[in-house]
């Protein structure tokens, strides 16, 4: 049917792609992936289509009762003879469409548990490595740069890149994430850039980004610039940061406080150690102390022991026994005398006293109960 | 060891130092890897430009970080 191809021609030449407003009703989305709708107003209606491969840039499904304003070509659908016009694009009041798809989205994150606050992990204190996970041209990379490079200038920033805006973004973005993952030699990634039109960061709110997102095994930040509503990764990361700035410097120490910790964890360190050996050479000097002490009570406890000893050493003397009054008799070659049996009269003998000795000559005498032992008599000298 | 390792090292040593009952022997050996953590923590500390790199994937996997002129 020529005339029907014809009439498509003629239609489409005559309408260049404009815009409808309407009131969206019959909406019905097909299994394979194509929409059907009628936009109306108080006098007509307008059958649309929007062809699943060129409804890329509408963000959600409309639903019946919104308005909206669509941009489509008019033309007529040969199968069926009917006019209709295809829409490519769908705008709703008050940004129904992506107030929607962001709801749409967040939910079957949340249904999974990706957004549950649980999983949030701590961004590591001192990062050595910070992923940045942008466009190579961006304003974000050089802010995060220039945050680093004031704050803590030992920490290396490595760019991965991804372009962030239009449609090949989400699947960049993915990609870039999975090689942060597969990498694994970062601390932390910051995923973002910088401030735009909602169009722009559409990509940060794409179910496939977030996933890849709350896959990442490394601690993430995100950083999408923008102002009031939160992106889908925001919802996503371990911790939303409102600009590429604020996100490095929620990634790295401020270096001289570092420096300040690890002067003080010296310090600390000196002064343990310090007083740990104090502590030892005081017990050492202590040990010998009680060493020296014993040993003093040792000799002192002898020097007593000694002298107890030699006080009965005198008394023992027979010196002592002089002192009392009694005398020893010895004879000539210096035997002491014990017995009267061993005198013999007439015999020298030496009489000892305390304070000297006496010549005696022995005359007879007798022992105890008997006479005429010998007995001593002679001359004396002092000694 | 990474910056955040050595402060932890350090903060147990110096915890450990605080025992009354720590042999001096174990003092001293603990008192020269503290001496060595800091000094690993400040050797990081003690580069003065940030570098930035951008992380590159051959065809093979295996990744590489080359210079990136900022």
């Amino acid at each position: 049917m020529a005339l029907t191809a014809t009439a498509r021609d003629v239609l489409e030449g005559a309408f260049t792609p404009l815009w409808i407003r309407g009131e969206v009703s019959d909406f019905k989305a097909h299994r394979n992936g194509h929409w059907y709708f009628c936009l109306r107003d108080e006098d007509a209606q307008l059958r649309c289509v929007a062809w699943s491969r060129e409804r890329r840039r509408i963000p959600a499904p409309p639903d019946d009762g919104m308005q909206v304003v669509a941009l489509g070509q008019l033309t007529i659908y040969p199968a069926r003879g009917e006019m209709q016009f295809s829409v490519t694009r769908i705008e709703a009041e008050g940004d129904g469409l992506w107030r929607k798809a962001l709801e749409l989205t967040r939910a079957r994150l949340e249904a999974d548990g990706l957004l549950d606050p649980s999983r949030k992990r701590t961004i590591p204190r001192h990062p050595r490595r910070v992923a940045v996970i942008t466009s190579r041209d961006g304003a974000a990379l050089r802010d995060v740069f220039a945050v680093v490079q004031r704050r803590c200038p030992s920490v290396e920033v490595v760019l991965v890149p991804a372009s962030v805006q239009g449609d090949s973004a989400p699947e960049s973005l993915c990609f870039a994430l999975d090689q942060v993952a597969r990498w694994g030699a970062a601390d932390v990634v910051i995923i973002g850039r910088g401030g735009g039109a909602r169009e722009d960061l559409w990509a940060f709110n794409d179910e496939r980004v977030a996933r890849a997102l709350a896959a990442c095994p490394i601690p993430t930040i995100s950083a999408v610039g923008h102002e009031i509503d939160m992106s889908i990764c925001d919802l996503v990361a371990d911790l939303r940061a409102a600009t590429p700035s604020a996100a490095a410097e929620a990634a790295v120490p401020v270096q001289a406080e570092l420096r300040e910790r690890l002067r003080a964890s010296a310090a600390v360190l000196t002064m343990l150690t310090a007083q740990r050996v104090t502590r030892g050479r005081d017990a050492a000097a202590g040990a010998a102390r009680r060493i020296t002490d014993g040993a003093t009570r040792r000799i002192e406890r002898r020097r007593l022991e000694l002298e107890a000893a030699a006080g009965r050493l005198n008394a023992l003397s027979p010196l002592a026994t002089l002192e009392r009054g009694y005398a020893i008799v010895r004879t000539g070659d210096g035997r002491t005398v014990r017995s009267v049996r061993r005198l013999v009269p007439g015999e020298r003998v030496d009489i000892v006293l305390r304070d000297g000795a006496a010549a005696a000559t022995v005359e007879p005498a007798a022992p105890n109960g008997e006479s005429a032992s010998p007995v001593a008599s002679g001359t004396r000298s002092a000694s | 060891m990474s910056f955040e390792a050595s402060l932890e090292r350090l903060e147990t040593i110096a915890a450990r130092l605080e025992d009354d009952e720590l042999d001096l022997d174990a003092a001293l050996a603990l008192f020269e890897e503290g001496i060595a953590e800091l000094r690993a923590a400040s050797a990081f500390l003690a580069k003065a430009e940030t570098r930035l790199k951008q992380l590159n994937e051959a065809a093979d996997g295996v990744f590489r970080i080359d210079d990136l002129r900022g």
